[in-house]
């Protein structure tokens, strides 16, 4: 994105550093995210000038505790910072990013960096809440033993920004001084047997320091790119060696390194004997409370879903009939005729569909951002993590699947928080079970066409609140089996740090949820949008000259298909025109109402309004004269609905969000093979009862 | 005063020194990354509202694990 003179810097730190912020703070707006080829994780791009005006090229690596790694994001920055990785260049230049309230723990990932011997510039972050603390960093005393410039800074506020942006744009930048102790004579020999062998095979570079070697064997599930099996089978031969040279070596290389960091801090640390209590300590007494800390959660999350529920029902029917118009504003310019109703019934009401999930998407990207950047999304794992623990999750998948309630799709993007790859995975693999706002017309129309209208509102509501539970179930149920069953490998133990509070950043939030909607739009839109075309052109042609707009559709493509599906899902109890709901309930699920609307020829009321609909419903028979909806009929509907995986954005976004279409295609066979075989038992056993 | 415990036992609010933990487990070495090693103290500060995770004060950083991994640290008592 620029000229390849201009040096490229990384900017690295701990998790909850700002390094994040910091990154926001210089870039702005000129950012590119994308994902590094091949793993989920975000690799955030971007440039900005130094006062001289120099251009600098940053790149925000993944946020990481240690170059052990032991996620694709720390496995990521590891493999960038080595010069591992095909698809980014090695970084010129290293800003790392500290957390000064939190200095003796972020120097280990720091001392691990600096070892690599890049040129680098710390910025000393959160300087104001150490000082709050009470805290004295001798900041010339720890650039002189680390060997490189330390900038105090507050990223939140801009402070120290102009002196970060002259040391970063600095042409003399050195290279770090700092050792932190040297290998253990047997760990060092072993490695160094270990690094000629990955030499041989091409697996490392001949300008390797023995640190890449070490890192490699550190890393219990190396998933990089460009490591081939066989060089896989001497990183896993090289560990036992080690492991017979020096039983308990990582632990040992950890133990060495804190005692060097101990040493620093002691030279250029002073804490007082007694810190006040921190406004974290004192928020968290109430909030962490065991009674009223879990209460709070629970008014947090009514208040989050009445904003998505009900106050983004203004803005979707704004959007709505914005469309509505423009669908009518054409119509009026253009001559009728296949062209125009391309345009209006598929094209516009296409992007419409979509576009009308906006507001709600962008409410939860709000608070999930807000709630990240305050630090309230580490209390929220957990409080909760107790109870996803019942199902082999952690409490990092909590918010991601309560999300999928309004929508699968934002839901399987805000997985991105869960750290452990198996948990992420299972938690966008069951969210398509949460029953989604999308469901909720095909189960209001559903209902009123089972219930007579002497059923009261209660037995109605219950039923609803049946069919969320059931689906809640039902993911609660996957989760376990994939946990046990299907997925190899261990879990990745709970462990959780939970950042002091801090005020959000607005201009970061609202970045994510810039970049998070435009994910949205442009991968579920360009989705959505081909399959609404190709619907429409299906329940279109071939023309048939019938004035009876069912007649038409029965002659289509679409009504041709229904026939054709009709001896798969009569099992079910459906027929040929449900069959035709089915197909087009793929492009989203609440289509099914407008499809059916057409199917039965009657004006499509709006969602508050399904009475015309539902009459038509009830008159339906089949050729012996029985009703169709009847209500074993109606119940395996809905139970169909409530396990189906019918929506392409969803498939789209997964398959985005696991790198592979792999799962997208195991998630929608495990959820539709489970909605066929649940409706399938339901229907024969009703009917053979007599109902 | 010397009997030791795992860090899974101690009472809430109290504070222990790492004794040891057993190595080669990778749950384990990641709590030694954050700056569990053998020596240093530790503060229990709190239990989740159901029982589990616990949340520890352990070098300026507030840390939450499961009891599955706490029940395997080894402390000692430290004078307040």
């Amino acid at each position: 994105m620029s000229a390849p003179d201009s040096p490229l810097l990384a900017i690295v730190g701990n998790p909850n550093s700002g390094k994040t912020t910091l990154f926001n703070l210089l870039t702005g707006l000129r950012q590119k995210v994308a994902n590094y080829p091949g793993v989920t994780v975000e690799k955030k791009i971007g440039e900005c000038w130094s006062q001289h005006g120099k251009k600098l090229r940053l790149i925000d690596l993944p946020g990481a505790y240690s170059l052990n790694a032991r996620s694709p994001d720390e496995a990521v920055l590891r493999d960038v910072l080595l010069g591992r990785r095909a698809d980014t260049p090695r970084p010129d230049r290293v800003v790392l990013v500290l957390d000064a309230a939190n200095l003796e723990r972020n120097l280990y990932l720091a001392s691990q960096i600096l070892e690599l011997g890049l040129p680098t510039v710390i910025a000393l972050n959160m300087i104001d809440v150490a000082e709050a603390r009470q805290w004295r960093i001798d900041v010339s005393a720890l650039s002189t033993e680390l060997g490189v410039p330390v900038i105090p800074m507050q990223a939140t506020t801009g402070k120290g920004l102009l002196e970060l942006k002259a040391a970063m744009s600095r042409a003399d930048l050195p290279r770090p001084r700092w050792h932190s102790a040297p290998l253990p004579e047997d760990i060092r020999a072993s490695v160094q047997a270990t690094r000629a062998r990955l030499l041989a095979s091409g697996a490392i570079q001949e300008q390797a320091s023995l640190l890449e070697p070490l890192y490699l064997l550190s890393d219990h599930d190396p998933l990089h790119a460009g490591i081939r099996d066989e060089q896989l089978a001497q990183i896993a031969q090289g560990r036992d060696a080690l492991e017979k040279a020096h039983p308990g070596w990582e632990d040992q290389l950890v133990q060495d390194r804190y005692a060097a960091i101990e040493k620093l801090c002691a030279r250029v640390l002073i804490r007082p004997e007694c810190e006040p209590v921190t406004f974290s300590q004192k928020l968290d007494r109430w909030l962490l409370h065991p009674v009223l800390g879990g209460l709070f959660l629970l008014i947090f999350l009514v208040f989050l879903f009445y904003l998505i529920f009900k106050v983004a029902e203004g803005p979707m029917g704004w959007i709505e009939a914005a469309f509505a118009s423009l669908g009518t504003w054409v119509t009026g310019l253009m001559p009728p005729g296949d062209l125009r109703d391309l345009l209006v019934d598929g094209a516009i009401n296409g992007v419409s569909g979509v576009v009308v999930f906006l507001p709600q998407i962008l409410i939860l990207f709000f608070f999930i951002g807000l709630m990240e950047d305050t630090g309230y999304m580490a209390r929220l794992a957990f409080i909760m993590d107790r109870l996803m623990s019942l199902v082999g999750l952690n409490g990092k998948a909590f918010l991601p699947f309560l999300s999928s309630y309004a929508c699968a799709v934002p839901g399987v993007m805000a997985a991105r928080t869960i750290d452990s790859p198996k948990d992420r995975l299972i938690t966008i693999l069951i969210a398509p079970l949460a029953s989604c706002s999308a469901r909720l017309p095909v189960y209001l129309l559903l209902l009123s066409a089972l219930m007579p209208e002497s059923v009261s509102l209660w037995v109605k509501a219950g039923i609803m609140v049946a069919l969320y539970a059931l689906g809640t179930f039902g993911a609660f149920v996957f989760a376990w089996i994939l946990n046990k069953g299907i997925m190899r490998g261990a879990s990745a133990p709970m462990i959780l740090e939970m950042p002091a509070y801090r005020l959000p950043s607005l201009r970061s939030i609202l970045l994510l949820v810039w970049q998070r909607a435009r994910a949205f739009l442009v991968r579920a839109g360009t989705v959505i949008f081909g399959i609404s075309i190709l619907i429409w052109a299906a329940s279109t042609y071939p023309k048939s000259d019938s004035p009876d707009a069912s007649m038409r559709l029965e002659q289509s493509l679409a009504g041709r298909a229904g026939h054709l599906i009709e001896p798969i899902i009569a099992p079910l109890g459906f027929d040929w025109k449900i069959g035709i709901g089915l197909i087009g309930s793929f492009a989203a699920r609440e289509v099914f109402v407008n499809t059916m609307a057409v199917v039965y020829a009657v004006e499509a009321g709006d969602e508050e309004d399904m009475t015309p609909l539902r009459d038509r419903l009830r008159q339906e028979t089949r050729a012996d004269g029985r009703p169709v909806y009847r209500p074993l009929v109606c119940i395996s509907l809905l139970v169909f609905y409530v396990f189906a995986m019918q929506c392409v954005s969803t498939m789209a976004i997964v398959r985005r969000e696991t790198g592979s279409s792999r799962w997208m295609w195991f998630q929608l066979a495990c959820l539709s093979g489970t909605a066929y075989i649940l409706s399938l038992l339901i229907y024969q056993t009703g009917s053979a009862l007599g109902y | 005063m010397h009997r030791s415990s795992t860090l899974a036992q101690l009472p809430i609010g109290s504070s222990a020194l790492i004794h040891s933990m057993p190595t080669g487990r990778a749950g384990l070495t990641r709590l030694r990354e954050l700056g569990l090693t053998p020596g240093v103290r530790v503060k229990v500060i709190r239990r989740a509202p159901l029982g589990e995770p616990l949340q520890i004060c352990v070098r300026g950083s507030q840390i939450a694990m499961r009891n599955h991994e706490a029940a395997h640290i080894l402390v000692t008592p430290a004078e307040a």
